[in-house]
């Protein structure tokens, strides 16, 4: 049974069509890279994954159920989970309340309204371990605003990690970071559990083709090959696109 | 980080406020005890419109609804019905809640501008309600000679002191649940609802169920304020339930400093002694409160708190 | 039936002036992206102004000219002065709009008292005038026929206008708007301008039947969002039908159920949220 399937899905809207035709299957554990020139629909794709978007045509089947109409905290509580492409942080709580949200989500007290936060001390020591392995303790009590661009995109990646999903959608983690941070990124990405399926878009051709199992290529709001990394390395298509988009 | 004060700062501060408060009524007179006690039921009516506002961010312009429906409630139970206030007071403050809900369940069919929109619309619709039945709520005349609460005890709270200890009583009670549930994992995830509904979405939360909760709670809060206000003035008019009640309890929480639950509670007992102060020089009150909010609006959106908070950064250079 | 048909054109007539409030409000709020809670002063200054025009000399149709000029002014003193510098942000811009309303407000009892004024109608439709077996005053019947001319221009300035194609791109897209050359900032005044315009315009034009008086301010910025809730802000179309909607609704409550007239408008109101959270031309 493939974890994620995609039928035919297609988005309208305003008279735009963003996405047309788009059918994928990605396996349990697979790493699938979605990458494709701006505008291709892969945040689009994301969108609808996730149920932010509405989808105007077409399924979206997750671990077995059809979870095309499904609103999106419930697909969360599915296992479904995402980072951001513009950074979607909380910005006036600190870099450790952040966390700690992501942690809560799936915790019986959620909506506890008498217990005490400190009650929670699992979830504090949670939020601080998890911090504590991306070496961002130091910023643990800053509010997210204050901190660095290359900081909220860490935060980001780990409010979608923190959840231990078992479908993840990066939507460009790396995007702006440093040589060093993405290094980083790309090391924790990597350590993930086999038992979490990674979807991920991304620019840094450098980094998808380290990363994937297989790859998906949009265009226009079409898919136009997918494949292994040498065929799309191959792939006289999509050497056009990139090449002629440079 | 915005939230209730520290908690050592928080303890100390309520050791030397209840230490007063006991000690007022021998230090005032009846006048501005009952001044007192009308900034100590504003007090509750702003932290709990700070729920809404300050915490989810859910700004209303019809939060005098609930504050209004259970003044009447009350008012009519003890008046016509002579319900003792162990009855009336629980009553009219069900009302309230009843009414968040039913409200909430219409207002949260919206965002953004048209929640502002229906909030005000539903809160006006009360008020018509109020100005129009006569037979039932006295119309534009109101309800006077609401009897004060009979407790049974030795002291008679129609007399000011022992009113006014009932009051801090009730309203401490609702302070500290107020406080309970904003330090709360539900009250944390309020805040997330404020900064970032998509991203609270992703996380798993149902936000609609967290948002409708938020606003019969602070209904429910605005509610026991309302009841309060009747017993002190002995009275209740479609003023209560008006938009200009709900622009004022929006001016303390704004004044006070949003998500803040201490600032809105001073803002109320500013603008309150504000409101006393002023109108006893001119009858152009309503334009000077109109004047209050473009000079807040423009300067000071984020109140007192704030200003403070914006003082204390530039001290530390962060 | 007699009765009918006063009381629909009675319906008609007010939902006329709801039409030229919320489609102020709409217009305001479709480019601005502001909740004009100022709206409802417009009107009553509106009223107010013309009413001394009126007495000075003489003419309606000067009070309706300087009524409504007068106020677009004061409206264009608000936008550049007050809400520019808080483009999309909600706090100061309730804050202030709420803010004016109150001054104004007081404003008004301050400069012409507390009392209720009736402003006279202008002779041309002084008096009542035969329809078939009808006899109905002929200035409702104008304020209908001037509220569907003013439909018709607003209509044809939005869709036929590059003014309209303007404004509709910077409805849309206020950035691309901005990146093609429009003067966003110059359109924001303006049109923050004919809001006002509008409103005062509605204000006039009651005034011979609803007289200018405190409190209508607030008393018509509830219809005025009781129709873009029905209608859908942002919409003309929305504020036509809203309008007319809310104006029979409001009529025939107050003749059927007087203490409870505020109920027969509630109603269609929880209909369209239960049904249709953005109004029946809404968007999004």
């Amino acid at each position: 049974m493939s974890t994620l399937v995609v039928e035919a899905v297609s988005r309208n809207f305003g008279g735009v069509q963003a996405l047309s035709d788009v059918s994928l299957a990605v396996e349990p554990g697979e790493r699938r890279l979605i990458i494709g020139p701006n505008g291709a629909g892969k945040t689009t794709l994301f969108n609808m994954l996730s149920g932010a978007f509405a989808v105007s045509g077409g399924r979206i089947i997750l671990l077995d159920r059809d979870i095309t109409h499904l609103p999106p905290y419930e697909r969360a509580k599915m296992g479904l989970a995402r980072t951001f492409q513009i950074t979607n942080l909380f910005p006036h709580l600190t870099v450790l309340e952040n966390v700690l949200l992501a942690l809560q989500a799936m915790d019986d007290t959620a909506f506890s309204l008498l217990r005490s936060m400190r009650a929670n001390d699992h979830l504090f020591r949670a939020a601080g371990a998890l911090l504590d392995s991306w070496g961002l303790t130091a910023i643990a009590d800053q509010a997210a605003k204050d901190i660095s661009y290359g900081e909220k995109r860490q935060v980001d990646v780990i409010l979608g990690m923190a959840m231990q999903p078992k479908v993840l959608l990066l939507d460009e983690p790396t995007a702006g970071l440093s040589a060093a941070e993405v290094v980083r990124v790309v090391g924790m990405i990597r350590s993930l559990p086999r038992d979490v399926t990674i979807l991920m878009i991304e620019h840094d051709m450098d980094v998808a083709f380290e990363l994937a199992d297989r790859i998906t290529v949009l265009h226009q709001g079409r898919l136009i090959a997918e494949g292994d990394r040498d065929a799309i390395r191959n792939n006289p298509q999509v050497n056009e696109i990139y090449l002629g988009a440079e | 980080m915005t939230g209730p004060l520290p908690w050592r700062a928080l303890a100390a501060i309520s050791v030397v406020a209840v230490s007063i408060s006991l000690a007022l009524p021998y230090l005032l007179t009846p006048y501005y005890l009952g001044l007192v006690v009308k900034m100590i039921i504003f007090a509750l009516f702003a932290m709990s419109f700070d729920l809404l506002i300050g915490y989810t961010g859910m700004a209303s312009l019809g939060h005098a609804a609930y504050f209004g429906i259970a003044a009447y409630a009350t008012g009519l139970l003890a008046l016509r019905l002579e319900w003792n206030v162990w009855l009336a007071l629980p009553a009219g403050v069900l009302i309230a809640a009843i009414t968040a809900a039913l409200f909430g369940l219409l207002a949260l069919r919206a965002r953004g501008s048209y929640f502002l929109m229906i909030t005000l619309a539903l809160s006006q619709v009360l008020w018509g309600v109020a100005f129009g039945w006569r037979s039932l709520t006295g119309g534009e005349d109101g309800l006077p000679d609401v009897p004060r609460p009979d407790l049974g005890l030795p002291w008679s709270l129609a007399d000011d002191t022992p009113f006014y200890y009932f009051v801090v009583f009730i309203v401490g009670v609702g302070t500290l649940l107020l406080i309970r549930i904003v330090s709360s994992p539900f009250g944390h995830a309020l805040r997330g609802i404020r900064e970032s509904e998509t991203r609270m979405l992703a996380l798993g939360y149902n936000v609609w169920r967290y948002k409708f909760v938020a606003f019969v709670l602070a209904g429910t809060f605005a509610g026991l304020a309302g009841c309060l206000y009747v017993y002190l003035n002995r009275y209740v008019s479609p003023g209560y339930v008006h938009v200009v009640m709900s622009a004022e309890v929006l001016l303390m929480v704004v004044l006070g400093g949003a998500g803040t639950l201490f600032g809105p509670a001073i803002g109320a007992v500013l603008f309150v002694w504000l409101e006393n102060m002023i109108s006893s020089y001119t009858e152009r009150w309503l334009m000077l409160l109109g004047l209050v909010y473009v000079l807040v609006g423009m300067f000071a959106p984020n109140g007192l708190t704030g200003l403070v908070r914006d003082l204390l950064n530039r001290r530390t250079g962060s | 039936m007699t009765f009918w048909v006063l009381q629909i054109l009675n319906g008609i007539s007010f939902g006329m002036l709801l039409f030229l409030l919320a489609a102020g409000l709409s217009l305001i709020y479709g480019l601005l992206k502001i909740l004009n809670l100022t709206h409802g002063s417009f009107y009553l200054l509106g009223g107010y102004v013309g009413l001394v025009v009126v007495h000075a000399t003489g003419s309606f149709i000067l009070a309706v000219l300087i009524g409504s000029l007068a106020i677009a002014l004061i409206g264009i003193v608000m936008e550049r002065v007050f809400l520019r510098r808080f483009h999309l942000q909600e706090m100061p811009q309730v804050l202030l709009t709420f803010g004016f309303l109150f001054i104004f407000s007081d404003f008004a009892i301050l400069m012409w008292g507390a009392d209720p004024q009736t402003m006279p109608k202008p002779e041309l439709f002084g008096s009542s005038i035969q329809i078939g077996p009808f006899v109905y005053p002929s200035y409702r019947l104008f304020i209908i026929g001037f509220g569907l001319v003013v439909a018709a221009l607003l209509w044809w300035l939005q869709e036929g206008t590059r003014f309209g194609a303007m404004i509709r791109a910077g409805v849309d897209d206020e950035e691309t708007a901005r990146a093609m050359g429009i003067n966003v900032s110059l359109l924001f005044t303006l049109v923050f301008a004919l809001g006002a315009f509008l409103a005062a315009l509605g204000g006039v034009m009651g005034g011979p039947i609803f007289g200018v008086y405190p409190g209508a301010d607030f008393e018509i910025l509830l219809l005025g969002f009781v129709v873009v809730i029905i209608g859908g802000l942002g919409s003309l179309k929305g504020a036509l039908a809203g309008g007319l909607l809310v104006g029979l609704l409001d009529n025939f409550g107050k003749v059927f159920f007087p203490e409870f007239a505020l109920f027969t408008i509630f109603a269609p109101m929880v209909v369209i949220l239960a049904v249709r959270p953005t109004g029946l031309f809404g968007r999004e």
